[in-house]
């Protein structure tokens, strides 16, 4: 076999013995670790908040944090922190929400293109290099202009904004993967267009493209935060990080710590995915180590 | 080297008629009515109708295709909805501003970025380059709206070293107003050149003509700086070409928080006044621009590197 460049099937022998405790002897893998578990944990204990986080309260517009008001309250008297511990919420379920489907997108197209005909091939590689030059705000801007605001349009974004890229790195898999001697041995037994897709390439090119995907989770949130924070994402009253660093913005002279509540989880949670992307990525696929 | 340039201004062409074509289908197919979504609920359906009229949107698609693409190849962006001024003309207007912005943050950039890629590839795995690796990716994680909003809150309004809003008059001031949001803008490149530097810095310095230059008894310095950085730098340049096209993502977040006129307050502004023309002009504006720097940092790597260069002619 003269392929040693071609991805080859995956074996057992691949996958290192104690991946997860070699994640966690990296210091850096350990603190996106710790960094995430602080966000899920808010996340999951969002049901507990001391407060209703839409609960207006106008006698209690911008109190400073406190024993009973944790982070303070904002410009309506609402209680931060049961609003960032929603926010987790929303925050988590979009970034994960709207990765996977871009993933998913993008595994189609990049099948599509890579076992389709040439001219489509070319068409994808096309029409993703045209949505890759529009800059990322400027795309979410037009749509929203056009959908109006809401969460489903910040989904929408980031699939047209994350999807493109995981194509072309299936599509690179696929058309390295297509001629390999295993998939025609298997052709040569009779196996199907699915069959030979779902236990051969897909699990051949799911690997590289989930650890990508765990490092976009911080640009996702990203996203979701900025465009909320522009008051293009997630609608109030609902809380989201972006929108909580709004109106720490809008009285950022008044009250600091509606800012630090805004921005901080927002900090956090990239860290906390970025750190653990580059442990992954180190640990998992030294050959993307470059990247 | 021309069929080169010839072929990659082609593909720059294709690509910005398949990004005009890619709004028309964006604006056709997303969900949603964008004349009723303008005009808020309480239009009529004549209101609605006209207004239709207006944008041609009553006309067969075939027909808005063509008149979507003339209008447009012939610098036509069309009307301010409010000022009826030409598009063209007041995003041009604000165009300067973003450029100085961006112009800050590249400066921000490049010069520490640079200097911490040598020095982390030049020592590898000492304490220096772990501690700049995990503070790069800490810095490009980060999104710059945050930094942004912290570097107001502390050093604007705690510390009043810089005014917190406008673009300021005469060169001294403008420049004073133009720090913040250049770091704000930057800070995030600093780490991603660093990390491409080092990276490239790390492959080149394995190359046999570096080894050669050692053992000749040349200074670690000269070789880093002269024979070293001069070939790896070449990747940063396509960073910096992509760099110009996300900052001017980030340029609308900076002049927002920093009151700064500019393309993405602009935009930003045309939105909440449901002005259309201003928002898909802009759009295609910033687009082609950034096509426009992609094509040239393509060129220059075409120029500067021999490697390429032969590659190209052969």
């Amino acid at each position: 076999m003269s392929s040693a460049a071609e991805p080859s099937p995956p074996s057992r022998r691949r996958r290192p013995q104690g991946a997860l405790s070699r994640l966690v002897s990296d210091p850096l893998g350990l603190a996106g670790l710790a960094l995430i578990v602080l966000t899920v944990g808010a996340a999951l204990l969002a049901d507990f908040a001391p407060f209703e986080p839409s609960k207006l309260s106008p006698a209690n517009r911008f109190m400073a944090p406190s024993g009973l008001h944790w982070l303070g309250t904002d410009n309506l008297g609402r209680d931060l922190f049961s609003r960032v511990l929603h926010g987790a919420r929303i925050a988590l379920a979009i970034s994960i929400g709207a990765t996977a489907l871009s993933l998913a997108v993008g595994l189609v197209l990049g099948i599509v293109a890579g076992f389709g005909p040439r001219w489509l091939d070319s068409l994808l590689l096309l029409v993703m290099d045209a949505m890759n030059s529009i800059p990322t705000v400027m795309l979410a801007l037009l749509l929203i202009t056009y959908t109006g605001p809401s969460l489903w349009a910040v989904v929408l974004v980031v699939v047209l904004v994350n999807g493109p890229g995981y194509a072309r790195i299936a599509r690179t898999h696929v058309l390295a993967l297509r001629s390999a001697e295993f998939i025609e041995a298997e052709r040569a037994l009779g196996a199907r267009f699915p069959r030979i897709v779902f236990f051969h390439i897909l699990p051949n090119i799911l690997g590289p493209l989930l650890i990508l995907a765990a490092m976009d989770i911080p640009i996702v949130v990203g996203i979701e935060a900025g465009l909320s924070f522009l008051g293009m994402g997630v609608r109030p009253p609902t809380p989201s990080w972006g929108t909580i660093l709004f109106d720490g913005f809008s009285y950022i002279r008044d009250s600091v710590w509606m800012v630090v509540a805004g921005g901080l989880p927002i900090v956090v949670t990239a860290l906390g995915f970025t750190f653990l992307g580059e442990a992954l990525r180190d640990t998992f696929d030294p050959k993307l180590a470059k990247r | 080297m021309l069929s080169y340039i010839a072929r990659r201004v082609t593909l720059a062409i294709i690509v910005i008629l398949t990004v005009i074509a890619a709004m028309f289908v964006m604006m056709h197919a997303v969900p949603g009515d964008a004349v009723r979504t303008a005009l808020g609920p309480r239009a009529s359906e004549a209101m609605v109708e006209a207004y239709r009229a207006r944008l041609g949107l009553d006309q067969p698609v075939w027909v808005q295709i063509l008149r979507y693409f003339g209008a447009i190849l012939r610098g036509d962006l069309g009307q301010d909805a409010i000022s009826g001024t030409p598009v063209l003309q007041v995003i041009l207007s604000q165009l300067p501003d973003t450029l100085y912005l961006i112009a800050g943050a590249m400066l921000v950039a490049v010069i520490p970025g640079i200097h911490l890629g040598v020095v982390s590839a030049t020592h590898r795995g000492s304490l220096f380059d772990r501690v700049t690796s995990v503070l790069s990716v800490s810095v490009m994680a980060v999104p710059s709206f945050v930094i942004a909003i912290y570097l107001l809150l502390i050093f604007s309004i705690r510390l009043g070293w810089f005014p917190a809003i406008g673009s300021g008059d005469g060169l001294a001031d403008k420049l004073h107003r133009l720090v913040l949001p250049s770091i704000a803008l930057g800070l995030a490149w600093i780490g991603y050149l660093a990390r491409i530097l080092r990276a490239s810095m790390l492959e080149v310095m394995a190359e046999n003509h570096v080894r050669t230059a050692r053992a000749f008894g040349i200074s670690q310095r000269r070789i880093m700086y002269d024979y070293v950085l001069r070939i790896a730098i070449l990747p940063t340049i396509t960073v910096l070409g992509m760099g110009i096209g996300q900052m001017i993502s980030g340029a609308v977040f900076a002049e927002i928080v920093f009151g700064r006129p500019g393309v993405g307050k602009l935009v930003y502004d045309a939105i909440a006044n449901r002005n259309y023309p201003i928002v898909t002009g802009t759009v295609l504006l910033t687009t082609g621009f950034f096509v426009l720097v992609s094509l040239l940092a393509d060129l220059l790597i075409a120029f500067l590197d021999p490697r390429v260069r032969n590659v190209i002619s052969r």
